[in-house]
């Protein structure tokens, strides 16, 4: 059993963070790896990002969102409650190297996917310069944390209520027309980093992005999460999750991540009206 | 049951009805009762020199058992078995025993062959639902520790053998669930789910102990577990790298392989969706591509998930068809049709990005190819297409790279398969044996387990010996 110890909720309660006993994983994961976890007996597994690890206390920290079914079964957890099956590491490392000037753009709750990342560029001697965004003021995650992990924070909202008015790929154009940056990292919701990408690309900044396909076993015997790669099939769950956004078909992405929207919502809805909310 | 039976033929099993079974889950054969078992069994002239024997692949002493099923020692019976097939209650369902026990049965040349997988099944299911539950003796303890990575038919074969032989066995499993494809690919209504959890718990009564969602290779090294104190491991990973055709359109949504579709269906047992949470597509017209046991299990779920037509799409001729005999009738009777010598060249979908349709070629058979087979050559002009909302991939699997990649130092074939002595098991590094399907490529249950038992032997002789 993988016991919740601690349990916060952020961005008024759409996000929510555990932190969950899980000694063997603590102590291989690496930054840009992600774990799958199933809540309980007739559970679905859920690839969720580590956000944090501790090795010494044999602890990985999640931090998601309630988007639908599943993720609504584990805001019930509590601390104490336990994930019936929590596996990984999975995926690819982040390759993380000494390049000068990197540029982290996070969206939604893609910037916890981007904390640690983003602390390993800094750690290994880079300038890192950050942009996060949030429709609002009050969806906004992480802001302190993002700010100890690099050396300058951007932030924005969509509406205006805190930071820069308007998206991140304004702010993204706004740092490249000023100075060079040697390497991007883009992590968020898919047109977000179609978006980023897009202008990265015209100034010619290589860029990394984390991908998030439909994944079922995350060990590469599926093939469930395929995703289109510089024209070739790879499976996100094994060669990535993290690409080069430069050569990712995004459109399909979005596209195959719209699969089983129908049955997700039926789940949902019978779900919320169980539990009455 | 008829009394007066014609002496050539062999006592049907009773079955739920196409009809029927074709919407539920449940499981098609019935099994035997205790007279019906008595009466197939008393066909078997207890050859001298008996064939049957030599078709198994891990030479169970068929008129053995079934000499005892007709004294009525069932008990007996299990036991004996037992000494040489770790799974009967599997192993009966599942062998491809046309090509292998009954193939080679006497009777088979004038009439039909002893239904030994029948039999086989009807003394383990007995066991099961009347026996004592006790446990086989078990060697003192010796210390040694062994771990065993993956619980598909292999791996189980070896934590049996070794923990009676007195040593420590612990099974790492990367699901969440153990058992392999016999949790994950084979469905409820041919092997249910409850048969392999019970082999499972009585591994774990004799002591093997379990731990799942190991991914070995990312959770855990093998040069960590040697550092824990392991003695040996046994690699039993399977075969779980789907195989796609590569053609135009192929990451529509309404593509799946069968790995991806079974694993939904039998593990994250999807066709209770919404009482479970992992949904499955239900297509209307479902297309299976591929004809060995993985394509027959992939059409006889999207049949039982109520589908409207289900079409299983073969570039070769009904006689290539690599399924057991007993699939491929159950699923002809079930209302699945066959397109043989018809070969995909491109699905067609919406704007939405679902998939509408495939458009095929037909095939004829040409020359043999390397495999001894006629190879299939497209009919010029011939192309035809048929309507899909859904196509299960069953091509073929390859070797996941996963653990072997890293494990630098563990030798590869070619393909990605392990490279393992075939009488011993042991691989090119020290203390390191596979077996199984990653050694072989997929292949089938019973020689997973067969490769389980001469390991396990080698193993222990190792533990006593040295390397
Ligand atoms: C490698 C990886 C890392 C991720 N990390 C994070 C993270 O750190 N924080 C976070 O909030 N989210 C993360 N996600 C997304 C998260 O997995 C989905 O939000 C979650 O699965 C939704 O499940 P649900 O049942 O609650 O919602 P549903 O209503 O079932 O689905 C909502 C949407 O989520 C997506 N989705 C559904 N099932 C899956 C699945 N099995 N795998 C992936 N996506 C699915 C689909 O686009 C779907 O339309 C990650 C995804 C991947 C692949
Ligand atoms: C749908 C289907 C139907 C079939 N029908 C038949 C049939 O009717 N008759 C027949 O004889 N054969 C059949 N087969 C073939 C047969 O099931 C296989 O040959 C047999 O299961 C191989 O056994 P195994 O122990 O080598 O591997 P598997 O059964 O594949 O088990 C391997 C296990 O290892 C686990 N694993 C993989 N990587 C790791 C890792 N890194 N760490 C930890 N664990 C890991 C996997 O999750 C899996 O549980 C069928 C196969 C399929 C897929
Ligand atoms: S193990 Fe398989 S091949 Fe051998 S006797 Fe039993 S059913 Fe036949
Ligand atoms: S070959 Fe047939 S008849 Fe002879 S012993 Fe075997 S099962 Fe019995
Ligand atoms: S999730 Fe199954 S192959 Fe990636
Ligand atoms: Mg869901």
């Amino acid at each position: 059993m993988f016991t919740i110890v601690k349990r916060e909720e952020m961005a008024q309660g759409t996000v929510i963070l555990n932190e969950i006993e899980a000694p063997l994983i603590a102590r291989k994961a690496q930054p840009g790896q992600f774990v799958i976890l199933k809540a309980n007996e007739e559970g679905e597994r859920i690839p969720l990002t580590m956000a944090e690890t501790d090795a010494a206390k044999g602890t990985i920290t999640i931090i998601y969102m309630v988007v639908g079914k599943s993720t609504a079964v584990f805001r019930d957890l509590q601390v104490g409650d336990a994930y019936q099956d929590v596996i990984g590491p999975l995926g690819k490392p982040t390759h993380v190297e000494k390049v000068g000037k990197v540029l982290c753009v996070g969206g939604g709750t893609g910037v916890a996917v981007l904390h640690p990342i983003t602390r390993a560029f800094k750690e290994a001697g880079n300038d890192v310069t950050c942009i996060i965004g949030a429709r609002s003021k009050d969806l906004l995650i992480l802001e302190d944390k993002m700010k100890a992990a690099s050396n300058d924070l951007r932030v924005c909202t969509d509406d205006g209520s805190y930071g820069h008015h308007g998206f991140v790929t304004d702010v993204v154009k706004a740092v490249l027309d000023k100075e060079k940056v040697d390497q991007a990292v883009a992590i968020g919701p898919v047109p977000m980093m179609k978006a980023v990408c897009a202008i990265t690309k015209q100034y010619d900044v290589p860029t990394l992005v984390s991908l998030n396909p439909i994944m079922i076993d995350g060990t590469g015997m599926c093939g469930g999460c395929r995703v289109t790669v510089g024209d070739k099939t790879k499976f996100a769950c094994v060669d990535g999750p993290e690409f080069d956004g430069h050569q990712v078909n995004f459109d399909e992405l979005q596209t195959r991540l719209r699969a089983y929207m129908e049955e997700e919502k039926a789940c949902y809805d019978s779900h919320c009206r169980l539990v009455g909310a | 049951m008829a009394k007066n039976k014609e002496k050539a033929g062999r006592v049907a099993m009773p079955e739920q009805p196409p009809e029927v079974r074709k919407r539920n889950f449940d499981e098609v054969p019935l099994g035997y009762t205790v007279a019906m078992a008595q009466e197939e069994a008393a066909r078997c002239i207890q050859c001298k020199k008996p064939g049957c024997v030599t078709g198994c692949p891990v030479q169970v002493d068929i008129p053995g058992f079934i000499r005892m099923v007709t004294e009525g020692d069932f008990t007996g019976a299990i036991r004996y078995i037992w000494s040489q097939n770790a799974l009967p209650a599997v192993c009966g369902r599942v062998c491809p025993q046309e090509i292998q026990c009954e193939g080679e049965c006497v009777l088979g040349k004038k009439g039909e062959p002893i239904a030994i997988g029948n039999l086989e099944r009807f003394c383990a299911d007995y066991e099961r639902e009347h026996g004592t539950g006790a446990l086989p003796p078990q060697a003192q303890s010796t210390g040694k520790r062994i771990a065993v990575v993956g619980s598909g038919p292999s791996g189980l074969t070896v934590a049996g053998d070794l923990i009676r032989k007195g040593h420590d066995v612990t099974v790492m499993e990367a699901f969440h669930k153990p058992g392999g494809v016999l949790a994950y690919g084979i469905p409820e209504f041919r092997l249910p789910k409850a048969i392999v959890a019970q082999e499972v718990n009585f591994l774990e009564r004799q002591g093997v102990k379990l731990e799942c969602n190991m991914v070995v290779g990312r959770t855990v090294t093998l040069d960590e577990l040697f550092e824990q104190g392991y003695d040996a491991i046994y690699l039993s990973v399977g075969a779980g790298l789907p195989r796609f055709m590569n053609i135009p359109g192929e990451n529509l949504i309404g593509i799946l392989s069968a790995n991806e579709y079974l694993t939904r269906a039998n593990l994250m047992k999807a066709y209770k969706f919404p009482d479970v949470d992992t949904p499955i597509p239900k297509g209307k017209n479902v297309i299976v591509l591929g004809a060995g046991n993985v394509a027959m299990d992939s059409a006889r779920t999207a049949m039982r998930l109520g589908a409207e037509t289900v079409r299983i799409v073969y570039r070769r001729s009904r006689e290539e068809m690599p399924a057991r005999a007993a699939e491929i009738h159950h699923a002809e009777e079930e209302g699945i049709e066959l397109f043989l010598l018809s070969n995909p060249v491109r699905y067609l979908g919406d704007d939405k990005g679902r998939l509408t349709g495939m458009e095929c070629l037909k095939m004829e058979l040409g020359e043999p190819d390397d495999s001894g087979r006629r190879r299939p050559v497209p009919v010029k002009g011939s192309e035809f297409t048929l309507d899909a909302d859904l196509v299960v991939v069953a091509v073929g699997s390859g070797a996941n790279p996963l653990l072997t990649q890293s494990t630098p130092d563990l030798g590869l074939n070619q393909w990605g398969y392990i490279l393992a002595d075939p009488q011993t098991g042991k691989t090119t590094k020290k203390g390191v044996w596979a077996g199984g399907d990653i050694v072989t490529g997929a292949a089938t249950v019973i020689l997973a387990m067969g490769a389980g038992r001469s390991a396990a032997d080698d193993i222990h002789k190792y533990l006593e010996w040295g390397w």
